[in-house]
């Protein structure tokens, strides 16, 4: 396409609209307008030029504000049909058909649906992270169709400008006051007062100020883009960890993806706030609620293992630090933060028991059995001994005569047990649990009395990196330095110029607030006596105006 | 007095001069003919004053009630309501002192009086902090971002005013039709407000026992005649009125019967209204918005929003996100609060991209505006009360 020639002799790229040296209207379209559109100073975009290639039919599409809206519109309400039942991460089940079951028990055939749909799942599913995808595409495409040609026209703006320009602006007066050279002098000190950046050029003025808050909007885009591409790098290995651990008090495990930390649950701490150890002031809404938790802790120990340490080896333990997570205070290390996030109060750790004669209830012997690791033998005194054969830590009870254990949690602990005496050298066998106890092969003369129980706290701790945050802080603070910069300062520019005619002409346009522009303006035309200007867009105080002119 | 119950007796003060400057606001307005009148002067200054002082007050109750409590007072949803209330004054003193209009200060005020009394029917006493608020982030966090939602509804009341004064009311339009579906909707926060506040002076309460969709038993105790029963309901307080229809277990019939009221009562109040008046609720402010020029209040609607939507960001999303990340291990998990936080940001962002390329700008800005405050007060009141999550406190 042809390069555009103004009369002033400036040579524009094709699609230009406003010359970007003196501002004449380029195209009939653009002459036809009261007031013409200063969006992008009437440059020639990419977008509005060429639409022959596929090329130039994509970029078309990606940098329309229009699809751009519209992509936003889709997923703010795809996001908002996501909220209307809970996602899946947030159901208390696992596997599928956990879920499917789940959301029919409580949601009904609307849940069956929401689940079917994959609307339970709704922002991971690819159709969601493809319009989240489209967004930043848009993004990046809809900026550098506006950034570059608005920055060029910017930079080569003269300071006189066609009257035609002048006229179309917003704010604008033409008048045969006396404006002399002084009053041009007496303007520019003014605007120079007002913090205006001015140029003179000949009898032209342009007063600028703000300019840089026109770059806010591709800042801001750029802070959105880096954001957008820190959330994708979250996808390759390395960069992001989310495990969970469970941790018994006493126990020391090792934290995974960490490669050789492990961490020893000293203490689980859970506490309510109570009406006499608390401000008064708490009292009725504890009263009221009834408990109120106060703080989940879990006091730990941090442990580096030797090179190539693994899960279930925690000998030669370098001990590093201890420390108290709490809620809102993770423990910290290499990259790595854990979270408390659970926990499960008074879970069986140890069962007491005592072997005796059923009749006499005399003792042979006491033995303990740690329910994270029950040995195979107990060995009493006198020949006696206990072998534990089988062990089912969740026991639901008996199909086809088989013991059943729904998990490996000690929530009901039951053994397969075989009794040594002097008097049974070949043992008696005995099925053991809590408050009964099952004798599957006949009489026995030997049981299995429980004695007592040890319990302990359990902590569900969060383990994550995530190397993507420094990315993400990035571009949330350039974001919120393009929004500021667009948001709370405005591009202002005032031109005054003396025509040959002897009228002398104001405009003034501004991409945001009006008022502040006008009351700049105000100022100039009072120290400097230039003559009056309207607003042409504000039709309430132009139908005032003609109001009183006549005479109402 | 104590810390506590000073604090109240400030808040109730604050109420009051909020009531108070929206008359004088009326004053002002129907004085205004050129804004430099002596007696605009005279009623618009005293309703400033007055404002001011009533905002002083509010901050008066905000800090006292920190002191009281020993943490920000935005830890529940009273809390936060009364201080949303309080940031929506903050905010209009702001804008009225960029651009001097009284129009504004007539319809903030009285919609930041319903959002104060809106927030004193959910249980008022101090809390003591859960685990998960035990963070500085709480204060920061949430009055960044109740800061950002107060000046966004700035916007929505310039456009309010800006309808009513643009709407042509004598004739039959979608505009005219919605625009009074906006009063409906007032009234019912009226009547949400009347209702509950009838029922409490009357002391109604009755226990009934249900089963919840766990299939456990529970007790609650409803503060309103039962109109919904929730599921397999059966009273405990004897003489306690049989609930009129049952539940399923999903729906939570106490909040569905608290609903209904409002809507019954509200509905009754604004009939009324149309009965003694004889016109559309409308068209009796419309004389009251004649003086503002239009262009203005569409410039204020703009300039709010532009305000706005940088603080809003940083308190509602970015501050979040980092809170998020301390509490709960991630910065973002698609919690429903978080999500239309996300939802309410996107909307603002389209506002602008409109506003500046699409050159929507006058009614179709000023209804934009409008929704935005809608999506503001869903996020408020709807996803804490109706959707499950995270951030359910109260």
């Amino acid at each position: 396409m042809d390069k555009i020639v103004c009369t002033c002799g400036n040579v524009n790229p094709a699609g230009t609209e406003l010359c970007e040296s003196c501002g004449r209207p380029l195209n009939d379209e653009t002459k036809e307008k009261k007031i013409v559109d200063m969006r992008y100073e009437g440059s020639a975009r990419r977008s509005q030029t060429y639409n022959k290639t596929i090329i130039d039919k994509v970029w078309n599409f990606f940098s329309s504000v229009k699809v751009g809206m519209w992509i936003i519109v889709a997923i703010l309400v795809a996001a908002a049909i996501g909220t209307i039942l809970p996602q899946v991460f947030y159901v208390p089940a696992t596997n599928e058909t956990d879920i499917a079951a789940y959301y029919e028990r409580i949601y009904g055939t609307f849940g069956t649906l929401y689940y079917q749909l994959g609307l339970s799942d709704l922002y991971s599913s690819w159709w969601f992270q493809g319009l989240v995808g489209m967004l930043g595409i848009s993004l990046v495409i809809a900026s550098l169709d506006r950034v570059i040609p608005l920055y060029k026209s910017l930079k080569k703006q003269k300071t006189k400008r066609h009257i035609s320009f002048l006229k179309r602006q917003r704010v604008y007066g033409i008048g045969k006051a006396d404006v002399s050279e002084e009053s041009l002098l007496k303007a520019e000190e003014k605007l120079k007062e007002l913090k205006y950046n001015v140029k003179r050029e000949g009898n032209a003025i342009l007063a600028e100020r703000g300019r840089f808050s026109r770059w806010g909007p591709y800042v801001n885009h750029l802070g959105l883009i880096i954001f957008l591409f820190g959330v994708m790098l979250r996808a390759l290995p390395g960069f992001y960890v989310d495990e969970t651990m469970w941790l018994r008090e006493g126990e020391t495990l090792y934290v995974p993806e960490t490669h050789g930390y492990f961490l020893e649950s000293k203490e689980f701490i859970y506490e309510t706030y109570s009406k006499e150890e608390s401000k008064e002031v708490y009292g009725e809404a504890i009263d009221r609620v009834g408990t109120i938790a106060k703080n989940y802790q879990t006091d730990v120990a941090l442990y580096k293992g030797p090179e190539g340490a693994v899960a279930g080896h925690t000998e030669d333990l370098t001990f590093e630090k201890e420390a108290s997570i709490q809620v809102n205070k993770p423990i910290k290390f290499d990259n790595f933060s854990v979270f408390q996030m659970d926990f499960r109060l008074d879970e069986l750790a140890t069962m007491t028991f005592q072997l005796q004669d059923k009749q006499t209830q005399q003792s042979f012997g006491e033995f303990t059995i740690d329910l994270a690791d029950p040995q195979p033998i107990y060995e009493l005194n006198d020949g006696y001994k206990v072998e534990v054969m089988d062990y089912y830590a969740d026991f639901t009870g008996f199909e086809e005569g088989v013991p059943q254990s729904q998990s490996p949690l000690p929530n009901n602990p039951a053994f397969l047990i075989k009794m040594y005496s002097p008097e049974f050298p070949k043992g008696e066998t005995s099925f053991v649990m809590i408050k009964e106890t099952v004798e599957p092969l006949g009489e026995n003369q030997h049981k299995i009395a429980f004695q007592s129980v040890e319990t302990r706290d359990v902590s569900g701790l969060t383990v994550r990196k995530d190397l993507t945050l420094p990315l993400l802080a990035l571009g949330g603070l350039i974001f919120m330095i393009g929004v500021a910069q667009g948001a709370y300062w405005n591009h202002r520019r005032i031109w005054i110029q003396l025509l040959e005619d002897g009228q002398t002409v104001i405009a003034a346009h501004t991409n945001k607030n009006w008022l502040s522009v006008k009351r700049d303006l105000d100022k100039v035309t009072d120290v400097a006596h230039l003559p009056k200007y309207l607003d042409q867009q504000d039709i309430d105080s132009l139908e005032e105006k003609v109001d009183k002119v006549e005479g109402v | 007095m104590d810390m506590a119950s000073l604090s109240s007796t400030l808040l109730f003060i604050a109420f009051v001069a909020y009531l108070i400057a929206t008359f004088l606001f009326g004053g002002a307005v129907k004085s205004s003919n050129t804004q430099t009148t002596k007696s605009f002067d005279r009623w618009g200054k005293l309703a400033i004053t007055v404002t001011i002082l009533g905002f002083i007050a509010n901050i008066g109750y905000f800090i006292t009630r920190w002191i009281a409590a020993g943490h920000a007072p935005v830890s529940n949803l009273f809390e936060f309501t009364t201080a949303f209330g309080m940031m929506v004054v903050g905010a209009f003193i702001l804008i009225y002192f960029i651009y001097k209009t009284p129009a504004l200060g007539l319809f903030a005020l009285p919609i930041a009086v319903l959002i104060i009394a809106y927030a004193s029917m959910f249980p008022t006493e101090i809390t003591p902090l859960i685990p998960a608020l035990k963070s500085y982030w709480l204060t920061i966090h949430v009055i960044t971002a109740a800061m950002g939602e107060a000046i966004l509804a700035i916007s929505a009341v310039a456009g309010f005013i800006y309808l009513l004064k643009n709407i042509d009311l004598t004739k039959k339009s979608k505009e005219r039709f919605w625009i009074e579906a906006v009063m409906y909707v007032l009234v019912l926060v009226v009547g949400f407000v009347v209702s509950t506040l009838s029922f409490s002076l009357a002391d109604y309460s009755a226990e009934y026992s249900y089963i919840s969709k766990d299939e456990t038993e529970h007790n609650i105790e409803y503060t309103m005649p039962a109109l919904f029963g929730m599921n397999e309901s059966v009273a405990i307080t004897e003489g306690a009125l049989d609930p009129l229809i049952e539940m399923p277990p999903l729906v939570n019939a106490k909040k569905l019967t608290t609903v209904v009221w409002s809507i019954l009562i509200g509905s009754v109040i604004y009939l009324l209204l149309r009965l003694i008046l004889r016109k559309r609720l409308a068209t009796v402010l419309q004389p009251l918005t004649k003086k503002s020029n239009s262009q203005l209040m569409d410039e204020i609607g703009y300039r709010s929003v532009l305000i706005g939507f940088p603080v809003f960001t940083l308190g509602a999303l970015i501050f979040a996100m980092i809170w998020a990340h301390e509490a709960w291990s991630r910065f973002w998990g698609w919690d429903p609060k978080e999500v239309w936080a996300l939802i309410t940001f996107l909307f603002y962002a389209v506002f602008l991209h409109l506003r500046l390329s699409k050159g929507w700008e006058g009614k179709k800005s000023a209804w934009i505006a409008l929704i935005g405050f809608i999506i503001i007060m869903f996020n408020l009141i709807a996803v804490n009360l109706i959707l499950a999550g995270l951030h359910s406190y109260a």
